[in-house]
């Protein structure tokens, strides 16, 4: 432990990040450059998202990693384990415990509280790079509101497939000002993005930072005659029973045999205790 | 005497110390179609850029009359006023289809993305508009969801033309739009062109080194040779009866199929 600065980053370059994140805080939806710094594991697995956490991780910080909804895959495993390491801080995996959350590609069913901050990992911050791949380009774009080019890929959507087939990295608009990438969670969370916890978002191989303040307005782009859809798998849950949590699909044989089980494993987990403790209680 | 729509004054562009273009002006009127003419490297292309505001001109001033009549400098606007403009008031067909289509999006996308641009947020009327324009350009209906690869060129140069006027602009920059066709695709589209330039009272300054394009198309001739504005006039004036020596020689040099 004494090996290490407190949650591996030097202060400097926290301080460096810090800046970063107050800027995005104060524009909301702005991608802020920052000078990325190399960290122990690949790019793609999350390096953004660790440098923002590390960045605003207290001693004091309870930290939970959920990864496409799950604590237990390797990635958001061997994230945690690198801050029990570096940071010595306490671990979680219990959403309504946690004040640091760093997530890929969920956000957690359970509303998050205003003593909360979650932590994004984005891959690709620029929602315009697969139209628009000069990022000259995009920035002016960005800074003189020309947004008309988002909604090609949604006319390409409905033309080629009947409706917006985007299902994940749906493109939102931020207060009415920047349209910003809500990196690839499920449209389904994409109404959970007016939250009441700080919302951060670390590309690193990227090298940006952008930033939602709570309750900050969060809009789906859509057309009028095709308006946005948070759709889900029509299916309760096969384990909880949850009817409104954003369920996987599990393939269980060969033979075209498959499950729907919530994608929150600890919304599923905390579900499946109460009723259990309920059912209890109705024994005694 | 109608205001003009788009007076030029004394424009200059240097690249270091070779002129591009130098001492150029002209006034241009509301449904004129005006050609300029020269070899390769005469500034034809050049004095477009500036005019169209891809270039910024050393000197020399650009004064556009808007929609209110109200005369602006377009090389002194700010950018935003600029790209607004060119995507509602003005048209940019480039010779090159490539590089005035997404070539990624279908034709109806490329159609629609003017109409969006400027803020229309329904996809059936986007689509609507779309499919009209199409069919005005010649393009089948059953293509709309193809992409610009699978067409071909004259296809190409005539959903690039669809794409630039389908947001109604009143000044339209054509840069050689029908170089790389062959013979009867370009007579299609010359004849396209000169409908709809009519049809929706369209000023156009068209640059093109093609005689027989300025003479189907243009009122007015500009001749440029190394940067200077040599001769100026009617189009079948300057080309029946040139006056100066390299006119003479570029009318001359026409060949006789």
């Amino acid at each position: 432990m004494t090996d290490y600065n407190f949650a591996y980053l030097d202060e400097q370059t926290k301080r460096m990040i810090r800046r970063a994140i107050l800027k995005g805080m104060a524009i909301p939806g702005y991608q802020v450059p920052f000078a990325s710094r190399e960290m122990p594991m690949p790019y793609g697995w999350g390096t953004g998202g660790v440098q923002v956490s590390a960045a605003v991780l207290t001693p004091e910080d309870c930290f939970k990693v959920i990864d496409q909804g799950a604590d237990d895959t390797t990635n958001a495993v061997s994230i945690r384990r690198f801050f029990e390491k570096t940071a010595g801080v306490a671990v979680t995996e219990r959403t309504a415990e946690a004040s640091v959350i760093q997530t890929r590609h969920r956000i957690p069913e359970e509303a998050l509280r205003e003593d909360q901050i979650i932590v994004y990992q984005v891959p690709i911050p620029e929602p315009l790079r697969f139209l628009e791949p000069r990022e000259t380009e995009t920035r002016k774009m960005h800074s003189l509101e020309e947004y008309g080019l988002m909604h090609v890929k949604l006319y390409e959507d409905i033309a080629q497939h009947g409706n917006i087939a985007t299902a994940y990295a749906y493109p939102v608009k931020v207060e009415g000002r920047y349209v910003m990438d809500p990196s690839p969670i499920p449209k389904f969370d994409n109404p959970k993005l007016e939250m009441d916890a700080i919302q951060l978002f670390g590309a690193g191989r990227e090298q940006r930072i952008y930033a939602l303040p709570p309750h900050t307005k969060v809009v789906s782009l859509d057309f009028e005659d095709h308006p946005f859809d948070p759709s889900k798998a029509d299916h309760p849950c096969a384990i909880c029973g949850a009817e409104d949590s954003y369920l996987d699909e599990v393939i269980t044989d060969d033979a075209g045999g498959r499950m729907f089980v919530c994608s929150d494993t600890d919304y599923c987990r905390g579900r499946v205790e109460a009723a259990a403790g309920a059912k209890a209680e109705d024994a005694a | 005497m109608t205001t003009p729509l788009l007076s030029v004054r004394d424009i200059e562009k240097r690249y270091g110390a070779r002129i591009g273009c130098t001492g150029v002006g002209f006034d241009l009127y509301p449904g004129e179609v005006m050609g300029i003419v020269g070899e390769s490297g005469s500034g034809k292309s050049t004095l477009l850029n500036c005019l169209a505001g891809h270039l910024t001109p050393d000197q020399g001033e650009v004064i556009y009359h808007d929609r209110q009549g109200v005369g602006r400098d377009t090389v002194t606007m700010s950018e935003p006023e600029r790209r607004m403009l060119s995507r509602t008031d003005w048209a940019f067909v480039h010779q090159n289809p490539r590089d005035g289509l997404r070539m990624g999006v279908s034709a109806g996308g490329n159609v629609g993305e003017r109409l969006m641009a400027v803020g229309h947020r329904h996809y059936g009327g986007i689509r609507s508009v779309a499919t009209d324009w199409l069919g005005r350009v010649e393009i089948a209906d059953d293509r709309i969801d193809d992409r610009p690869s699978s067409f071909s060129g004259g296809m190409q140069q005539r959903l690039q033309i669809a794409r630039n006027l389908v947001t109604g602009p009143r000044l339209v920059f054509m840069d050689e739009p029908t170089g790389g066709l062959d013979v009867s695709v370009q007579a299609r589209l010359l004849d396209l062109l000169r409908g709809l330039v009519r049809q929706m009272g369209l000023s156009v300054i068209l640059v093109t080194h093609d005689l027989a394009v300025v003479r189907l198309l243009a009122d007015r001739l500009m001749v440029m040779k190394s940067g200077h504005v040599v001769e100026t006039g009617l189009t079948d004036q300057v080309l029946d009866d040139p006056q100066h020596a390299y006119t003479q020689l570029l009318v001359s040099s026409v060949l006789q199929a």
